[in-house]
């Protein structure tokens, strides 16, 4: 009897335990949040070797991002439908070795900004001029992103602009202005895109340009068939719009080819980045969809086979809202990071950080997702995000922007969002079933991450302690060395918000070293070209990319910290055309131009 | 759902062999079914957050049954209720972590022996351990919540299957008249808070709700024994759902049974232990 007593109370204390365990997990996650307290500029200097100062406005730039006004059948939820469309881009529009910043607009009329670099720290917009401001005409559609690649292999990067409308390229003309080429090149009258990114995906030496689709090509948002436009699932829709491959072909024009290669999802993509995961000399496609799982394509120069099950990436859907790659663990391999939503209470999806596992490669990679090990899981309604070394200290760390609707901060929309998502298909799909917004914010006012990485395989975030202290809905993330200091600066762009210039200063002591790659042979962008850098008995390898992130795309110079006291032994650069390039001891602290050998 | 009760149910001499297999004699008739769910789901639509999540809810769930039975029962118990409970676990929950799987499941079963009155369980298990989980780890857990692929036919043959097998097991009256109620009172909330009655009305067309109105109201050892109260109670539960997505809460239907459930329960004791007062009296 006794006995019995002795095991139903141990019984109804373990239960007790376990009931409260919940309480004591938040309790230990709580204690990884102290560097989440805001420091002043010293502190956070000494303690994590780099500080995030918003500067915009000083440096000239006061732009604010509009939204679009659309059909008005969509009146009801407006501002989740019209949520996207402020992006990023840095691009070295004239050549004089000073990053400039492209940013897009959404409401009709008004003018996307080309920001020239001064070199004395401020910037002045120069759209107008160079014949690329007043692109969301009515009737045109309104700008969602841009990517920059140079398509004509002439030294000067061109423009390519998505839209809820009419995408459109622009010839650069030697940095003193744009000719409009869109009808030339053979585009499509309409895409409702939200990412685009520029690839030589057969090694030709002539960049190819993937545009994905996220609402269906046949939707004009300003002027709707039908209110049956909406996803129609939450996780396994396939009625977004199609994707698109443009195969350069070397005389100003593209063909249409994603078909033909085995590319044929009507999944909601709003971000894609490329990468040669494999080191077959090919980039390698990823897609990261809305309301479904992601994709991933293995390109053999000649056909994409779609892989994301196979891999692992593309088997629990959600809402993948980014695509960047970094590598990470200084292995010379590929991690890849896709924003999703994390709302507490409600919808706990996670973001999802693709590490490839050990002991497999080639045809055979498998990734498996690490993100809750490595800390990066929970990031709010996540949207953009970068790999980058902010502290120069050799390893990369990660920048995440979020928040979806910020409206009234007392009233939230989100019972009303988890009451439709989880309808059938045909009350999901028509916009006139979603309850009416009224005001009220869906994951707004949220917090930013920065998570610096401890080399370990652990991040931490310090988006407040380092200065990162906005709140607005973030879309696109950018890196850049602005003012060429040897320092990653941050560009945000928000939705309905103002652009954020976070200017970096990093602790002198650690070091850091640049590639500025010019391709012959290969794409003159050199966009694919890897550098794979040792120093101090480890490597990292980075890739000039055409576009990665959400809406964004970061310099093409690429940019290594090093640490403190690096030795550097070599850097591999491995062209696209499959040259490679040995630079033996490059100084560190040092900008390299490299030009691919003839 | 109750392997106790189906068991106990009557046999009669002559019945036709798949008559057998769909009947209340058949203990394992809805774990096959909720196994079907499953398999057909995840084959189909992917429906699983990962395998080694719905396994490990699973196993945590067999395993702890085998060891508090063998502890506090004194034998091997069966196992079929504890793998509802762990698949229940496993699809229900939606965590991007692997602890709340196995929390869950372990809480679900231990449920069953702790949270007991006059020898009975007052709490359908797997919801008593989603509720909690949902309520004090809101940060890490949510519910399934999204629909099943895009299609409606695996949802009507979920809900022709299911009703088909809950009828056997003469348990559709509770189904039956929740939905009933939960329509009703979905034009209501629609009238009430000037939504689309769609919106109202699209939780039902979800797999939560399949699960939830096939395998938790109906368990047989958590509901009162009258057909009449087990309908009154189960519109009871409706209505105070319908109050707590009045005021916002998601997982309204979780909640709405953990409270009302157990209170019935407790009810119903009460007047058994007043009309068995007298007898003994009389003894």
């Amino acid at each position: 009897m006794k006995q019995g007593i002795a095991a139903r109370t141990i019984l109804a204390v373990v239960f007790a335990s376990l009931v409260l365990s919940p309480l004591m997990v938040k309790r230990f996650a709580a204690r990884h949040e102290e560097a989440r307290t805001k420091l002043d500029f010293q502190t956070a200097l000494a303690r994590h070797g780099f500080y995030l100062q918003e500067v915009s406005h000083a440096a000239g730039v006061d732009f604010v991002h509009q939204a679009p006004t659309l059909d008005p059948r969509l009146n009801h939820i407006m501002p989740q439908v019209a949520s996207m469309g402020a992006s990023v881009s840095i691009v070295d529009f004239d050549h004089d070795g000073w990053p400039d910043i492209y940013v897009t607009d959404s409401k009709e009329g008004a003018k996307n900004a080309l920001y020239r670099n001064l070199h004395d720290g401020t910037f002045k917009d120069v759209a107008g001029e160079m014949g690329i401001a007043d692109l969301n005409r009515p009737g045109t559609g309104v700008s969602m992103g841009a990517v920059w690649g140079d398509y004509d292999n002439d030294g000067y990067e061109d423009l390519l602009l998505i839209k809820w409308g009419k995408p459109e390229l622009f010839h650069n003309d030697a940095g003193r202005g744009f000719t409009r080429v869109t009808d030339q090149v053979g585009l499509p009258p309409w895409i409702n895109a939200n990412t685009a990114l520029w690839l030589d995906c057969d090694g030709d030496g002539l960049l190819d340009l993937f545009v994905g689709g996220y609402y269906s090509e046949d939707v004009d948002l300003w002027h709707l068939a039908s209110t049956k436009m909406m996803p129609d699932s939450f996780e396994y829709a396939k009625n977004g719009g199609r994707k698109y491959l443009f195969h350069n072909l070397g005389n100003g024009k593209f063909e249409e080819i994603s078909a033909q290669v085995g590319i044929n999802s009507r999944r909601w993509a709003l971000a894609a980045a490329a990468a040669d995961l494999r080191g077959t000399g090919h980039p390698d496609l990823f897609v990261a969809n809305d309301y479904g799982v992601s994709e991933l394509y293995f390109n053999d120069g000649k056909h994409f086979h779609e892989v994301g099950e196979q891999t692992g990436v593309g088997f629990a859907p959600k809402s993948g809202m980014n695509a960047s790659f970094g590598d990470i663990l200084n292995q010379g391999r590929y991690a890849m990071y896709v924003s999703n939503i994390s709302e507490e209470g409600v919808l706990i999806q996670g973001n999802n950080l693709w590490v490839p596992k050990e002991d497999t490669s080639g045809d055979k990679l498998k990734f498996e997702n690490l993100a809750r090990d490595f800390g990066v899981e929970i990031g709010g309604w996540s949207f953009g995000a970068q790999f980058g070394d902010l502290n120069n200290d050799g390893t990369l760390d990660l920048y995440l922007t979020n928040g979806y609707v910020s409206l009234d901060r007392n009233r939230s929309y989100w019972y009303d969002f988890s009451k439709i998502a989880g309808g059938h298909s045909t009350i999901i799909n028509d916009a006139k079933n979603w309850p009416a917004m009224e005001g009220r914010s869906l994951s707004g006012y949220q917090t930013k991450h920065v998570w610096l990485n401890d080399g370990s395989g652990k991040f931490v975030d310090v988006a407040q302690a380092v200065g990162v202290t906005d709140t607005y809905d973030g879309r696109a993330v950018a890196m850049a060395d602005l003012w060429n200091r040897g320092v990653l600066d941050v560009i945000v762009a928000n939705e309905r918000g103002p652009l954020l210039i976070y200017k970096n200063t990093v602790i002198a002591e650690n070091k850091w070293i640049e590639f500025e790659l010019a391709g012959t042979k290969s794409n003159r962008s050199a966009i694919g070209a890897q550098v794979t850098l040792f120093w101090n008995g480890q490597l990292q390898v980075q890739e000039v990319s055409g576009g990665s992130g959400f809406a964004a795309q970061n310099q093409r110079r690429l940019h290594f910290g090093l640490g403190k006291f690096p030795q550097i032994q070599k850097a591999v650069i491995r062209w696209p055309s499959g040259k490679i390039q040995t630079i033996e001891s490059p100084a560190p602290n040092e900008n390299h131009m490299v030009e691919e050998p003839r | 759902m109750s392997q106790e009760s189906i068991a106990a149910a009557p046999q009669p001499a002559q019945r036709l062999h798949w008559k057998r297999f769909f009947s209340a004699e058949n203990r394992y008739l809805a774990p096959m079914f909720i196994t079907c769910i499953l398999v057909v789901g995840d084959l189909s639509f992917g429906i699983l957050e990962s395998y080694k999540k719905t396994g490990l809810a699973i196993a945590a769930s067999l395993l702890a049954e085998l060891i508090l039975g063998r502890i506090f029962v004194g034998k091997w118990p069966n196992l079929a209720s504890a793998y509802i409970s762990g698949i229940s676990v496993g699809i229900l929950v939606r965590s991007p972590a692997f602890w709340p799987y196995a929390i869950c499941a372990i809480v679900a079963i231990m449920s069953k022996y702790v949270l007991r009155v006059k020898g009975r369980h007052v709490w359908n298990p797997s919801n008593f351990s989603i509720s909690v989980l949902l309520f004090l780890a809101p940060d890490t857990v949510a519910a399934l919540s999204i629909q099943w692929g895009n299609y409606l036919l695996p949802m009507v043959v979920i809900w022709i299957l299911g009703s088909i097998i809950i009828a056997r097991l003469h348990r559709f009256h509770i189904t039956g008249t929740y939905v009933a109620c939960f329509i009703v009172l979905a034009f209501l909330r629609s009238y009430v808070a000037g939504s689309p009655w769609q919106s109202e009305i699209a939780p039902l067309t979800g797999p939560m709700y399949q699960l939830f109105i096939f395998f938790m109201i109906t368990d047989p050892k958590t509901t009162v024994r009258s057909k009449f109260w087990q309908c009154i109670i189960v519109a009871l539960v409706a209505l105070v759902e319908m109050i707590l997505r009045l005021l916002h809460v998601v997982y309204a239907p979780f909640y709405a049974l953990f409270l009302v459930g157990p209170v019935a329960l407790l009810i119903e004791m009460w007047f058994d232990s007043r009309r068995t007062v007298p007898v003994r009296v009389a003894a």
